[in-house]
C-alpha cells in the first residue's frame, strides 16, 4: 500500500508549473545521452532522481556542483548529470574529489559511486578521506555485488548470497558501511533503501549541506543479477520487500546495523556530528603556528 | 608569461636536486602537490610541505598511497591548479594507471620519479636509471608522454619549470626522470628573478558554454581546457570519448582520439627534442647518455681523448620523444654509438633502432646501485672505436 503511494507521490509534483513537453529533470540530466545503461527497476536511477531533487532543495547553483564517479554501474552517474562531472578510475573517485575540493573549496563536490568502487578497491581512500574530514559528500549505491562485470562477490555481499564467484554461497563477512564510516570519522551517516525516496532525498540535502565528510548509503535492487541470483524477484518485488522489512531507527548505534541476506534492514540517519574540516583544521593550525606569515587558504 | 614572484626564491643557493626540483615546481606555478613518502624522492615533498604555507594559494597533502596521490593532482588540475606528484620506482609502478588517465583526459601535470635500483623494492637508497621505458610505456594502451632527465641540481630547477611548461603546452603528463644521485647531490643552484622565468599558462578556452567542445583539437592537435566551476557543466572520462567528452564505444572514435593523443607528441617531436652535444663533430665515437651517467661519461671521454680516441657525447635532456633523426644522422656519419646508462639496455635498444644498422651500437650498462666506473666506460669507448675501424 505505502509502496504505491510513495511511487505516486514521486511522479506527481504538486508545484510543477513548467512546459509539459519538458521533463522536469531536463536541466539536470544530459538528455542527449539517454537512454541510460541501467536496467529496468534498478535502484540507481531512483537515487539520481532523488539527488536532482536534493540539489534543487539546497538551492546550490548547479555551476558550483561537481560530481565524481569511479567505475561500475553507479560509476556511470557522472556521465548523465548535467554538471561538471568526472568519470575517473576504479576506486579512485574519492582522491580525485579530494584534489578538486582542496584546489577550489568553493566547489560542492559529490562522489556518486557503487559499493565495490568506494568500499572494496577504494576502501583505503574512503577511510582516509573520512579521517581527514575532507568536505565532500559520498553517495554509495550498495547493490551487494559487482554488477557491471556480471555479478561477482563484493566486500558488501551478505553471507550466503550466490554470485558468479561465490557459486555455493558467500562465506565472507561483509562490511557494515555505516559502522565503518562512523568509526573512521564521517560527520554524517545515513542509510536508506531505494524505496525511501523522501528520506534519501532529505538525507542527501543534509549531507550536501553538512561541512565535512558525509556519507549516504542506499540499498538498491539489482534486478538483473543480485535479485535474480537469489531468486528474490525483480526490482519492484524488492521494493515491496524493503517496505515490509525496513525498520527506520534514526540515531541507532551503527554497530548493530549489519546486513544479513534475509533479515530486516535497519535504515535511518545514524550520525550527525560536528568536527572541523581538513581546510578549517589546516587554516587554524597554521595561523596558530605561523601567525601572520600564513595567509588563510581559500583555494 | 612571467613566473609569479610569490613562488620564486630568487638568489644563489646550495641545494640538492630534490630541493631544487621543488623550487622549480613553485617557480613554474605549481600550487598543489599530493605525495606519498618514498626514498629517495621524499625531500621534494618535505620541502614543499614546509614552503607551501608561506606561498599564497599553495597546498600540500600527504595522501594514503601513490594511487591517491597520482589522481588527487588531477582533481586539483581540473579545479584550476598546476600540480605534481613525486615518487620513486615502487610508487611509480602504482601510479601507472593514472598516468594513463592523465594521457587520456589530457590533464597537464608532472610526475617526478627519482629513480633507484630495482626491480621491486630493489635498492631504496641507491641510484638506478631503469624506469626509462616504464616512463614511456608503463600504462596500458597506446599514448605518448614527454620525459625529461636532469643531470644536476641546477637542471632539476630549470627543467622542472620546463616540465610544467611542456605539460601545459601539449596537455600531457610529463615524467621528470631524476635519479638518486642527482636527487641527493648538492651544488650551486641559481634561481633567476621571476620576470626572467617564462611560464606557460593553461590554455583555457575563450569560447562560451554551449559553443565550446572540450576535446575538439586545435591545429596543433591539442584541445583547449575548461575548469570545474566555470559554468561549462561538461564531462571528462577515461573512457574513449568524442569531442563533447561523451563516452563513445566505437572503433572510429577510438582511432581518431588515440591517434591524436599519439600524434600530438610524435608530430610535434622536433619542437620538443632537447639534447646537448659535446665534441661530436670530429668524433669517431659518440657516447649517448643522460642523468647522472652523463656526468661520469664526461670523465671517461676526457680519459679516452687523452689516449687519442676522438670521442664526443650526446646527452639526452628530453628523453621521450626520442631524437630519432639526430641518432640516425650520427649513425649515417659512421660514428660508433655507445650508450651509457644504469640498466641493461633501455635507451640502448632505442638508439639501436634509430641507427638502422648504419653504425655499431654498444652498451655500457649495469644494474644500478652506483654510478659507472669511469675506467669501465673508457674501456667501452676504446672497444667502440675499434668496432668502427
Amino acid at each position: 500500500m505505502s509502496v504505491v503511494n510513495e511511487l505516486k507521490k514521486a511522479s506527481l509534483s504538486p508545484t510543477f508549473q513548467g512546459d509539459p513537453g519538458k521533463h522536469p529533470m531536463d536541466d539536470f540530466l544530459r538528455m542527449d545521452r539517454m537512454p541510460h545503461i541501467w536496467c529496468s527497476t534498478c535502484g540507481i536511477g531512483v537515487s539520481v532522481n532523488c539527488f536532482a531533487k536534493a540539489l534543487e532543495k539546497t538551492q546550490i547553483p548547479l555551476d558550483d556542483v561537481v560530481v565524481v564517479s569511479g567505475i561500475g554501474c553507479t560509476g556511470r552517474v557522472a556521465g548523465y548529470v548535467k554538471v561538471d562531472s568526472f568519470h575517473t578510475t576504479h576506486g579512485r573517485a574519492i582522491p580525485f574529489a579530494t584534489g578538486l575540493k582542496l584546489a577550489n573549496p568553493k566547489l560542492k563536490v559529490i562522489v556518486f559511486s557503487g559499493d565495490g568502487d568506494i568500499i572494496a578497491i577504494g576502501g583505503n581512500h574512503f577511510i582516509n578521506a573520512a579521517r581527514r574530514n575532507i568536505d565532500i559528500t559520498v553517495i554509495c549505491i550498495n547493490n551487494f555485488n559487482y554488477a557491471m562485470t556480471g555479478g561477482q562477490l563484493a566486500s558488501t555481499t551478505p553471507e550466503g548470497a550466490v554470485l558468479s564467484t561465490s557459486p555455493f554461497g558467500n562465506f565472507e563477512k561483509p562490511f557494515n558501511l555505516p559502522f565503518l564510516a562512523e568509526s573512521v570519522g564521517a560527520v554524517y551517516v545515513a542509510r536508506w533503501t531505494s524505496l525511501h525516496i523522501y528520506n534519501q532525498t532529505n538525507s542527501m540535502v543534509e549531507a550536501i549541506n553538512k561541512p565535512g565528510f558525509s556519507f549516504v548509503e542506499i540499498i538498491a535492487p539489482c534486478p538483473t543479477i543480485f535479485e535474480r541470483q537469489q531468486k528474490f524477484g525483480d526490482g519492484l518485488d524488492r521494493l515491496r520487500w524493503y517496505c515490509d522489512n525496513s525498520d527506520i531507527q534514526n540515531g541507532a548505534s551503527t554497530k548493530g546495523v549489519d546486513i544479513e541476506l534475509t533479515n530486516r534492514i535497519i535504515v535511518g540517519k545514524f550520525v550527525d556530528r560536528d568536527r572541523p574540516t581538513f581546510i578549517q583544521n589546516m587554516n587554524n593550525h597554521y595561523r596558530e603556528r605561523l601567525g601572520d606569515r600564513y595567509k588563510i587558504y581559500e583555494g | 608569461m612571467n613566473a609569479d614572484p610569490k613562488g620564486v626564491l630568487t638568489g644563489s643557493h646550495y641545494l640538492d636536486g630534490d630541493h631544487a626540483c621543488c623550487e622549480g615546481a613553485l617557480a613554474a606555478g605549481c600550487r598543489f602537490i599530493a605525495g606519498y613518502p618514498i626514498t629517495p624522492s621524499t625531500e621534494v615533498v618535505e620541502r614543499f610541505a614546509r614552503r607551501a604555507p608561506m606561498v599564497d594559494g599553495a597546498l600540500f597533502i600527504q595522501m594514503e598511497d601513490e594511487l591517491a596521490a597520482s589522481i588527487a593532482i588531477q582533481g586539483a588540475v581540473w579545479a584550476g591548479k598546476k600540480a605534481m606528484t613525486v615518487t620513486s620506482g615502487p610508487g611509480f609502478s602504482l601510479m601507472m594507471e593514472h598516468i594513463g588517465l592523465a594521457a587520456m583526459t589530457e590533464t597537464p601535470c608532472v610526475f617526478v620519479d627519482v629513480q633507484r635500483g630495482g626491480p621491486s623494492t630493489g635498492l631504496p637508497t641507491l641510484p638506478g636509471q631503469a624506469d626509462m621505458l616504464q616512463a614511456r610505456w608503463g600504462s596500458h594502451g597506446d599514448y605518448e608522454i614527454i620525459a625529461i632527465s636532469p643531470n644536476s641540481p641546477q637542471e632539476c630547477f630549470d627543467l622542472t619549470v620546463d616540465a610544467f611548461n611542456l605539460a601545459e603546452q601539449y596537455r600531457v603528463p610529463v615524467m621528470f626522470m631524476m635519479d638518486e644521485c642527482v636527487g641527493h647531490m648538492m651544488e650551486r643552484v641559481v634561481i633567476p628573478a621571476a620576470d626572467k622565468i617564462e611560464v606557460t599558462p593553461r590554455r583555457y578556452t575563450s569560447l562560451p558554454p554551449g559553443q565550446y567542445l572540450p576535446f575538439k583539437p586545435n591545429e596543433d592537435m591539442v584541445p583547449d581546457m575548461f575548469k570545474a566551476g566555470d559554468g561549462y557543466r561538461l564531462h571528462v572520462t577515461g573512457l574513449t570519448h568524442d569531442y563533447r567528452g561523451y563516452p563513445a564505444m566505437s572503433p572510429q572514435v577510438q582511432e581518431e582520439l588515440v591517434h591524436r593523443l599519439v600524434n600530438k607528441i610524435r608530430l610535434n617531436a622536433p619542437k620538443i627534442w632537447r639534447y646537448e652535444e659535446i665534441d661530436v663533430k670530429d668524433a669517431d665515437v659518440v657516447v649517448v647518455s643522460f642523468g647522472i651517467t652523463s656526468r661520469v661519461a664526461v670523465e671517461a671521454i676526457a680519459l679516452a681523448r687523452k689516449q687519442g680516441v676522438k670521442v664526443g657525447m650526446l646527452r639526452l635532456i628530453v628523453v621521450w620523444p626520442f631524437p630519432e633523426d639526430r641518432i640516425l644522422e650520427l649513425a649515417e656519419q659512421g660514428k660508433a654509438l655507445l650508450v651509457a646508462e644504469m640498466n641493461y639496455g633501455q635507451i640502448f635498444y632505442e638508439v639501436e633502432r634509430c641507427a638502422r644498422g648504419k653504425a655499431p651500437v654498444l652498451l655500457a650498462g649495469h644494474g644500478g646501485g652506483t654510478v659507472h666506473n669511469i675506467d669501465d666506460v673508457a674501456k667501452k669507448i676504446m672497444e667502440a672505436a675499434k668496432c668502427r675501424s
